[in-house]
């Protein structure tokens, strides 16, 4: 940017020192705790236990991922996750378009009455209890619409693709296709969506990573075990340390158990972040225009 | 006449009230009638009679809930947990900016930000896991750590006096990167000539910095501080709740956490008690809303001189 080939002058020089090690500091502030989960995981249990890993993997194992993909709750959940995520995010992008288009339309009569409609919901919520009232007598308890449809739309993200839709799309180009006959379906299916590749899939990617990430939801709507998703099973494993007996299957002593268990938290920790963490740098150069365009509010 | 050319241009235009029947439906259903099920808030609920059936008892849900002896130790806590975690994480996406706008090194910029993206996309779940699995006082790294120096081990996570600082360290630790996005954003859209012209007078990159760039994205920092505060009491509840144990309730129990536990895991469900401490926080919350909102656009009305 500064075509500045001089050299630096002694300040600017410690100034430049300073900034990378600092930037170099917090990186590793960030990446270490996540290099010792993925050491972990690879490590023998008795290595673990002792805290010998420090960075790489110390007498590598994969006795962890084997008990993982071994164990058929973890396996089933995993499925219903994929499931969840690309269906939910599937339902999120219809509506979200369907309401951003219309609202983007400067000749939508009413669109600052439904606009204010839909904004109110951001400010103020019925709660908790009303919503979970509503999805019981809907009758969606205990089953996979319950993770689908109450999340179906986020009026945040309305906004941003809304807001995307009058700044890149020309006027122009919706007058001189309603000359030719173009019917608003048309509209937006041939024009306006292969216009919006970016802003589709940076919304995609934030409503997927929800859903992903989604655990809470589970927790109150669903009951049967095998509707779970890996986030519900993880939680009890992680956090609450319910461990199946079974999962341990392979370790004959106690201290064998108590060492698998610890390799399996690492294990799966690893297993659920790797698809996401694995898909975002490819969205990311995208990721300004969706957070600038959501804090500028149009 | 009019009203018949609204008319004919509604029906002119059917297709785009076609496409948004959709998420209207949605909204009213999802987002209207919840609110409209708020009223057990000002009822004595009962599952047979219905929302609408139930008899009104006027504010005394209410009442009940200000003369509990939870009360007060729920709005602290509530309070508390919020505006530390919007004081402490405020600083840092400006500072990693700030930083990251004066390297060069395109490649070791972009590894920076990708690294630092990283934690955004981990779950609540997996967050609190890692959280457990280091600061465990057998097999955690944290402790094994402070064992070298004599200290320890301390069970953090079952110390009321560290929930807190734990939950708000973490948190700093999740979102800085993603957070700073929207900095940089900032600091790439001030005008190069104010740049060259500082460093033709000899302006060094600290005081560049200090006259440029921090002057640059003052405003959009004072919009998001104001805009965060109006969001201050929706934060966090989730990961409240994965962090909370039996030992550390005294200062996790937030609002949010107890609305559940009374509504949705107690044995004597109390959905009328529930539903009114959650109006409760919404009001409070939509108050606050509305004055920092109101702040928020005085503020960007001034800020355009």
């Amino acid at each position: 940017m500064h075509a500045m080939k001089i050299k630096e002058a002694g300040a600017d020089r410690l100034f430049t020192i300073v900034n990378y090690c600092v930037l170099t500091l917090v990186m590793l502030i960030v990446l270490y705790p996540l290099v010792y989960v993925v050491s972990a995981s690879f490590s023998s249990s008795s290595a673990v236990l002792s805290g010998r890993v420090w960075l790489w993997p110390v007498e590598p194992t994969l006795d962890g991922y084997r008990a993982v993909f071994k164990n058929t709750m973890v396996v089933r959940g995993f499925m219903n996750t994929i499931f969840y995520t690309v269906a939910g995010t599937g339902i999120n992008l219809l509506f979200t378009v369907l309401a951003a288009y219309p609202l983007s339309r400067g000749d939508f009569r009413g669109r600052n009455m439904f606009m204010l409609l839909f904004v109110f919901t951001m400010m103020f919520s019925g709660g908790l209890i009303p919503t979970y009232l509503l999805v019981k007598d809907l009758g969606m308890i205990d089953t996979v619409w319950s993770m689908l449809i109450p999340g179906a739309l986020s009026v945040w993200n309305v906004i941003i693709m809304r807001t995307y839709f009058q700044t890149t799309i020309p006027g122009e180009l919706l007058e001189a296709s309603q000359l030719d006959g173009c019917s608003d379906f048309r509209f937006l299916l041939r024009i306006v969506l292969p216009l919006s590749g970016p802003i589709l899939a940076v919304i995609a990617l934030f409503y997927a990573v929800g859903h992903w990430n989604q655990y809470f939801n589970a927790m109150i709507f669903l009951k049967r075990a095998e509707l779970y998703p890996l986030q519900l099973i993880l939680r009890d494993i992680l956090v609450q340390n319910e461990i199946n007996i079974d999962m341990l299957g392979d370790a004959k002593t106690a201290a064998a158990r108590q060492g698998l268990r610890e390799l399996l938290k690492y294990s799966l920790i690893v297993v659920t972040s790797v698809p996401l963490l694995v898909v975002y740098p490819f969205v990311q150069k995208f990721f300004v225009k969706g957070v600038m365009i959501g804090s500028l509010k149009g | 006449m009019t009203k018949l050319n609204l008319w004919k241009d509604i029906t002119r235009k059917w297709q785009l009230y076609a496409l948004f029947a959709l998420p209207l439906i949605y909204i009213i259903v999802f987002k209207y009638v919840p609110m409209y099920g708020a009223q057990i808030a000002f009822k004595d609920f009962n599952v047979t009679k219905g929302i609408t059936g139930s008899p009104w008892v006027g504010f005394a849900q209410f009442e009940r809930f200000f003369h509990s002896h939870e009360f007060w130790r729920l709005l602290r806590n509530t309070l508390v947990v919020s505006f530390y975690a919007l004081v402490a994480s405020f600083p840092f996406p400006i500072i990693l900016a700030l930083g990251l706008n004066y390297v060069k090194n395109e490649r070791f910029k972009k590894s920076v930000q990708m690294i630092t993206y990283a934690p955004y996309f981990i779950s609540l779940v997996v967050l609190v896991g890692l959280l457990l699995q280091f600061l465990d006082p057998r097999t955690g790294l944290v402790n094994t750590l402070l064992g070298w120096f004599g200290l320890g081990p301390y069970h953090f996570m079952a110390q009321a006096s560290w929930f807190k600082s734990i939950y708000v360290w973490s948190h700093v630790w999740q979102n800085t990167g993603f957070a700073c996005i929207i900095y940089l954003a900032a600091l790439s859209g001030i005008d190069p000539a104010l740049h060259e012209a500082a460093v033709m007078d000899g302006a060094t990159k600290v005081q560049r910095m200090r006259h440029i760039d921090l002057p640059g994205i003052l405003p959009i920092a004072v919009i998001l501080l104001i805009l965060n505060t109006g969001q201050m009491l929706e934060t966090g509840f989730e990961k409240i709740l994965l962090m909370q144990n039996p030992l550390n309730l005294r200062t996790s129990e937030v609002i949010d956490t107890y609305v559940y536990k009374v509504g949705l895991v107690s044995q004597a469900m109390n959905f009328s008690y529930a539903t009114a401490i959650g109006l409760f926080k919404a009001v409070i919350g939509f108050i606050l809303l509305i004055i920092v909102n109101q702040t928020a656009k005085q503020l960007k009305q001034e800020s355009l001189w």
